[in-house]
C-alpha cells in the first residue's frame, strides 16, 4: 500500500486483468456471438476468436423484430417503475421512523426489517404464488407488482436507515424550531439531502425487480407478461433450438446498461452498505 | 359578531390536536412504520408459516383444499434420493463456492482499494457477474460451455489435451457440471464480496499500517495481525450475502444444467421448484424448501450478533 515500486504497479495490473478476464469473459464471448452468421457460427472447424465470414446484425435485428423481446423489456420497465414507487412509498416513511422516532428500538428494528430481506425467494414461492392464485392475479404483470417489494423494501429501508442517520439531526430540529411541522421539516430539509440515497434505493429496487427469475417463471405462463429474465431464457429457446447469436444479445443489450448504472451508484450503495451492516 | 369567532377557534383547536397527536414520536413513528410492517407480515410472514403449514399437508397446486398428514410429506422427502443428492450439493456448493470467494475477493479488494487510471472501467467489468440478472450470465455461461462451439474445446484441441473430434461436453458430466455450477456461483459472488471488503479495506486508517512498518513488520505480518482482524467483521458480512446468495439459488442451475446430469447438480431450491411447480405437489416443494431454515436462522443470528456487536463500539 505504501510501497510505490514499478513491480508493485506491474502486478498489480496483472491481477487486474486476470480478474477482468474471469468476471467479463463470459459476456465478451456472448458479444463476439451475436454478431456471427449462422455458418460462421456453426462450422465445428471454423477457429471461434475470429469472424471467419463478415459480422451481422441480422441476430440482433431477429432478436428485436421477431422475439417478444421488446414485450419482455416493456413488461420488465413497466413493473420495475411500479415497484420503485411502491418500494419508496412504503420504505421512505419506515426508515424515518427507525432512524429518528423509534429511540433505543431502532436498532433492533432496522435488523428486525433486515430479516425479512434474508427469506428466500425459493421458500416463499409456492404460497405466494397460491396467494397470487387467491387474488386472481396469476399471468399478469401485477403478480410480480404485487410480490417484488418483499424483495426490495427490506433492503432499501436498511440502506435508508444507514443515509438517514448520516443526516445530523439539528438540521430538521433548527427546521422544526422556525416552524415547521415534523412532516414539513422532513420534506424541506432532509429528503433534499437524502436525495443520492434515494436515487442509489432507486436503482437497486429496480436492479433486483430485473433480476428475480423463480416469481416470474412461476407466476407468469403466457409469454405477453413475461419479464426479460423469465422471457429470454424459457420463450426464446424454441424446443431444443438455441438461437445463440439472438440470445447472446439479449443477455449483453440488458447487462451492459445494468452493469452501467450499478457502477454509477456502487460507492452509495456500499456507503449505505456499512452504515447498515456497522451500526445494525 | 361573536358567533365566527368561536367557530374559528374550534376550527384551530381541531387542527392543534392532529398535529399534536403526529408531532408525539411514540405515535408518529408507529404509524410511519406500519405501512411497511402490514406489507412484511402479509406477503413474507404468512406465507413463511404457510410453507410449514403445506410441509404438514398433502396440498396441491391443483386444489385449494388439503388436509394435515403430519410428518408424512417429511418422510416421503427424506426417503427421495433426489432430495438428499441436492440437500447434500446444496451444502457443498455454498461452501466451495464462498472458500473461492474468500481467497479471490481479498486479492481482489486489495488491488481494487488503490487508484489507479483507468478503474472504472476495470470495476465496470468486475461487477458484470453481479449486476447481470442471474438468468441471463447462466445463459452466457450455457453458451460458453456448450459441448460442439465452447471456446475451451476449441483451446483444449489445439493443445492436444483432448481430441478435437470428441469435445468435453462440460454439462453433462456429473463431475464438470458440478464444477460448473460451483464456479457459475463463485463468479456471480465474488464481485460484491470484493466491494464489500474494498470499503473495509478503504477504512482501515494508514497510519496502522505505517506504525507497523515502521516498527519492522513484514508485509505478511501486517496483513494477518492488522488487516485481517480489522477486516474480519465486513468479511463475515460478504460472505453472509454470498452464503445466502448460492445456498438459496435456483435459477443458476434450474438454466445452466436443469438439475443434470441426471440428478447431479440439483439443489434444494431448483428441486422445490420442479416438485412445488412442475410436479404439481406444494407439500412436498414446501417440505424440501424448509431444509434451506436451519442455515437461514444461522445466518439471522450471526447478521444479529454482527449488529450487536457494532452497537458496542
Amino acid at each position: 500500500m505504501v510501497a510505490r515500486s514499478p513491480g508493485v504497479a506491474i502486478s498489480r495490473w496483472a491481477v487486474l486483468v486476470v480478474f477482468a478476464l474471469l468476471c467479463a469473459f463470459p459476456f465478451a464471448w456472448a458479444t463476439f456471438t451475436m454478431f456471427k452468421d449462422n455458418a460462421d457460427l456453426y462450422t465445428v472447424g471454423h477457429v471461434p476468436f475470429f469472424y471467419n465470414s463478415p459480422p451481422t446484425l441480422d441476430h440482433v435485428r431477429v432478436l428485436f423484430a421477431d422475439t417478444a423481446f421488446l414485450t419482455f423489456v416493456r413488461n420488465s420497465v413497466e413493473i420495475g417503475l411500479i415497484v420503485v414507487a411502491i418500494t419508496l412509498a412504503i420504505s421512505v416513511p419506515a426508515a424515518y421512523a427507525i432512524a429518528r422516532l423509534t429511540g433505543q428500538w431502532g436498532g433492533k428494528l432496522a435488523m428486525t426489517v433486515f430479516i425479512f430481506y434474508l427469506v428466500p425467494p425459493t421458500l416463499l414461492f409456492l404460497p405466494l404464488s397460491r396467494i397470487v392464485a387467491e387474488l386472481g392475479l396469476q399471468d399478469t404483470i401485477w403478480s410480480l407488482v404485487v410480490v417484488y417489494p418483499t424483495l426490495t423494501a427490506p433492503f432499501s429501508t436498511w440502506l435508508l436507515v444507514g443515509f438517514f442517520r448520516s443526516i445530523p439531526r439539528d438540521i430538521e430540529e433548527q427546521a422544526m424550531v422556525d416552524g415547521y411541522s415534523r412532516a414539513g421539516a422532513v420534506v424541506r430539509t432532509v429528503l433534499p439531502l437524502a436525495v443520492p440515497g434515494l436515487f442509489t434505493v432507486v436503482i437497486f429496487t429496480f436492479a433486483f425487480t430485473m433480476n428475480d427469475f423463480i416469481y416470474a417463471v412461476a407466476f407468469i405462463s403466457s409469454s405477453n407478461n413475461m419479464t426479460v429474465s423469465a422471457g429470454v431464457p424459457t420463450e426464446l429457446i424454441r424446443g431444443d433450438v438455441f438461437f445463440w447469436q439472438s440470445l447472446m444479445a439479449a443477455a449483453v443489450l440488458v447487462a451492459i446498461p445494468v452493469a452501467l448504472a450499478y457502477n454509477f451508484f456502487l460507492d452509495r450503495f456500499v456507503q449505505g452498505l456499512s452504515l447498515g451492516a456497522v451500526k445494525g | 359578531m361573536s358567533e365566527p369567532a368561536v367557530r374559528r377557534t374550534v376550527i384551530v383547536d381541531e387542527t392543534v390536536r392532529v398535529h399534536h397527536l403526529l408531532d408525539r414520536e411514540e405515535v408518529l413513528g408507529p404509524v410511519m412504520l406500519s405501512p411497511l410492517m402490514i406489507y412484511l407480515v402479509a406477503l413474507v410472514g404468512l406465507p413463511l408459516v404457510l410453507v410449514f403449514v403445506y410441509a404438514f399437508s398433502d396440498a396441491t397446486t391443483g386444489s385449494t383444499e388439503f388436509s394435515f398428514v403430519g410428518l408424512q410429506t417429511f418422510q416421503h422427502t427424506l426417503d427421495d434420493p433426489v432430495f438428499r443428492i441436492a440437500l447434500r450439493n446444496t451444502v457443498v456448493f455454498t461452501v466451495l463456492a464462498q472458500l473461492i470467494v474468500v481467497v479471490l475477493a481479498t486479492v481482489l479488494g486489495f488491488v481494487l482499494s488503490a487508484n489507479f487510471r483507468g478503474k472504472w472501467f476495470v470495476r465496470f467489468l468486475i461487477l458484470l457477474p453481479w449486476t447481470t440478472p442471474i438468468a441471463l450470465s447462466a445463459l452466457a455461461w450455457l453458451w460458453m460451455l456448450d459441448s460442439l462451439f465452447s471456446p475451451f474445446n476449441w483451446i483444449l484441441g489445439q493443445l492436444h489435451v483432448i481430441d478435437v473430434g470428441t469435445p468435453v461436453a462440460w454439462l453433462g458430466q456429473d463431475a464438470t457440471a458440478i464444477a460448473s455450477v460451483v464456479a457459475l456461483n463463485a463468479w456471480r459472488t465474488l464481485p460484491l464480496a470484493a466491494v464489500i471488503l474494498m470499503a473495509g479495506l478503504t477504512s482501515i486508517p494508514p497510519e496502522l499500517n505505517e506504525q507497523a512498518q515502521v516498527d519492522g513488520a513484514g508485509f505478511w505480518k501486517r496483513f494477518f495481525d492488522i488487516t485481517m482482524p480489522l477486516l474480519a467483521p465486513i468479511m463475515m458480512v460478504a460472505i453472509l450475502f454470498g452464503i445466502v446468495a448460492t445456498f438459496t439459488d435456483m435459477a443458476a442451475v434450474y438454466i445452466l444444467t436443469r438439475g443434470g446430469p441426471g440428478f447431479a447438480t440439483q439443489v434444494l431450491g431448483s428441486w422445490s421448484f420442479y416438485t412445488g411447480i412442475q410436479g404439481g405437489s406444494l407439500a412436498q416443494g414446501a417440505a424440501i424448501g424448509i431444509f434451506m431454515f436451519p442455515v437461514l436462522l444461522g445466518v439471522c443470528i450471526l447478521m444479529l450478533r454482527q449488529a450487536s456487536r457494532g452497537d458496542v463500539t
